[in-house]
């Protein structure tokens, strides 16, 4: 038998629920794998714990195979079983080490699981370790200040993106098959993106926030990194659904996201708003119209880039889907709207970390004041440190109704355009990001410029739509570039649909990167 | 608009962050770039917009005034950085 992690994700679920593999050997494999790896996409690993966990794994698959009396058919309402997933370390794990990507919480020890771990762990996935990612999630790079950069599978001199670099570049990499991340500007779009993964955000709001460290609260939400659609939707499956401890929870309908990638985008029982007249099966996307933003296919995108992309869309137009040329005129007044409000949240979030009850405290101080300030300033790297004073800046007095109102105002202008553009197509397509994968240090501490590589996912990220990243191949120099498709509001089956019928059709996400090279 | 030095020193009062000369240089230059780009917003006429500050439109779901949640005060002051009889430490504040 071939390695296990070498295995496709439907040939582990067999062998799983046949028992030809254990849970445990999977895990081990796996375990092994990532402590082997040097692509630093790990933060802890844990073996004895997630042993347990895969113990637990195998207890469960014996006993749905003697109550089946047919093993090998496996525990379909289990899709998870057995089935190794890491957690980008924003979400808070007890056992596990969950620092934010941060000195602050260099040494900290959750008391609890965050709603999405637990959820993931109930559907009987076996936890690998937690994933490095840029501190407090605030960055674009995973070039984590305290714990190093991310590694990019494809080019290990070049960032992962991020935040969730260490979900993208571990999955990229086949250290997990799956891994959970955060969005709050792009964080699982863009690395997803740069490593050659599908990634998806959904809806803010269909994703408990609970346990999830809170960076900028109107924004936050958690997603999934990937090799394909499909995956994507069994893990999201397992982690959507109301919970009472997040106030921004919603209830929905029960929708069944792995169904969706074999549907048509606009069949009624996805939620669709029309019939899907005319699809065939070698035109599964016919009827669906997919708009594209002529502020997305500007002269900032990079000419790599841009023929992917177009690339994608084509492959799209192939499938049936016609494309309309929309306009999002606000798409460049997202970035300051962005770097407005994401900060004055992220300010009011992070002023939790005192010193006090959790976290590290400055070794020598005065008063109570001077622990504050010592505490803060070793705790916090310099970026989340700049995102701090943006946001006091722009929520103090005399400043409020000039920036923080105003970016309000601009971030319901950016929402309106997409409800107007939705007026007239279905979904939206265009880049993830205006480049590949840049180089290890580039630009690291320069602010500006990686604020303004965010312009693609910013905007759905104000607008709380659930969009996706798909592989859409390479740029120059094999580095990978993504399909962003953004749809309307809690409209993530039709995201699946045309993300599962693209990639039946295509083989850019089963591209995969070279294998990692023993160190020399 | 411009930061000043002054700027810098009273936000890192209100961020409660300490900062040396250094990195107050640092951060001048930096926040200065970044504002390059926020003062975008003010150009744009908002007149009438109501701010979106969420986005979901529906007000927040108030639960019921119920006791749910159990004492778990030693668990969560296990990771306190100094605790004393079931009370966080800190240095004095009332003479």
């Amino acid at each position: 038998m071939k390695e296990v992690t070498s295995l496709d994700f439907s040939d582990l679920q067999r062998a799983l629920a046949a028992r030809e593999l254990s849970a445990v050997e999977v895990a081990d494999g796996y375990l092994e794998a990532a402590a082997a790896s040097r692509l630093n996409a790990f933060l802890d690993i844990q073996p004895e714990l997630t042993r347990r966990q895969a113990q637990a794994a195998d207890a469960a698959l014996a006993a749905a195979g003697r109550s089946s009396g047919h093993a090998a058919q496996g525990p379909v309402a289990m899709p998870l079983l057995g089935i190794p997933v890491a957690h980008k370390d924003i979400f808070v794990t007890r056992g596990w080490r969950s620092t934010a990507g941060s000195r602050m919480l260099g040494d900290y020890r959750s008391p609890f699981d965050a709603a999405v771990v637990e959820r993931v762990a109930a559907a009987g996935a076996v936890c690998i370790g937690k994933l490095n990612c840029d501190e407090f999630a605030m960055g674009s790079a995973s070039e984590n200040p305290v714990y190093g950069p991310v590694r990019n599978p494809w080019d290990t001199e070049r960032v992962a993106g991020g935040s969730s670099g260490g979900s993208a570049a571990a999955v990229a990499a086949g250290l997990v098959p799956f891994a959970t991340g955060t969005d709050t500007g792009g964080s699982v779009r863009q690395p997803a993106a740069m490593c050659g993964v599908t990634g998806i955000k959904p809806t803010y709001g269909r994703v408990s926030r609970y346990g999830m460290i809170a960076f900028a609260s109107s924004l936050d939400q958690g997603g999934v990194i990937a090799r394909s659609a499909e995956e994507c939707a069994l893990l999201l499956q397992a982690m959507v659904g109301f919970d009472p401890r997040d106030s921004t929870s919603l209830q929905l309908p029960d929708e069944d996201f792995f169904a969706a990638c074999a549907g048509h985008p606009l069949d009624p029982s996805l939620q669709g708003t029309r019939a899907s007249a005319g699809a065939t099966e070698s035109a599964p996307l016919a009827g669906l119209r997919i708009g594209l933003p002529r502020e997305f296919f500007g002269e900032g995108l990079a000419a790599d880039v841009r023929q992917a992309v177009e690339d994608g869309i084509a492959a799209l137009r192939a499938l049936g889907a016609a494309t309309v040329p929309v306009s999002l005129p606000r798409t460049d007044l997202a970035i300051p709207a962005y770097y407005v409000i994401a900060p004055a949240e992220a300010s009011s979030n992070l002023s939790r970390f005192d010193g006090v009850r959790y976290g590290h405290r400055a070794a020598e101080y005065g008063d109570l004041r001077d622990m504050y300030m010592r505490t803060r300033a070793e705790g916090f790297g310099s970026e989340v440190k700049r995102r701090i004073m943006v946001g006091c800046y722009v929520l103090s007095h005399g400043y409020y109704d000039a920036y923080y109102v105003k970016a309000q105002q601009l971030r319901r202008l950016i929402a309106d355009d997409f409800d107007r553009v939705f007026g007239e197509v279905d979904l939206i397509a265009g880049p993830v990001s205006p480049t590949t994968a840049w180089r290890i240090g580039e630009q690291t501490d320069d602010p500006v410029r990686n604020y303004l590589a965010d312009i693609f996912t910013l905007p759905a990220s104000l607008a709380g739509l659930p969009a996706m990243s798909v592989p859409c191949g390479f740029g120059a120099g094999r580095l990978p570039v993504g399909l962003q498709l953004i749809a309307p509001y809690l409209q993530e089956a039709r995201l699946f649909a045309a993300a599962g019928a693209l990639q039946r059709a295509t083989r850019w996400h089963l591209e995969r990167p070279p294998a990692e090279r023993a160190p020399s | 608009m411009s930061l000043t030095p002054d700027d810098i020193r009273r936000l890192g009062e209100l961020a409660r962050i300490r900062f040396d000369e250094a990195e107050q240089a640092d951060l001048l230059k930096r926040l200065n770039e970044v504002f390059g780009i926020i003062e975008q917003l003010r150009a744009v006429d908002t007149t009438g917009v109501v701010p979106m500050t969420h986005p979901q439109a529906a007000p927040l779901r108030q639960r019921a005034d119920e006791v749910t949640e159990v004492d778990q005060r030693e668990a969560n002051q296990a990771c306190a950085p100094a605790v004393e009889d079931g009370l966080y430490l800190v240095p004095r504040v009332v003479e």
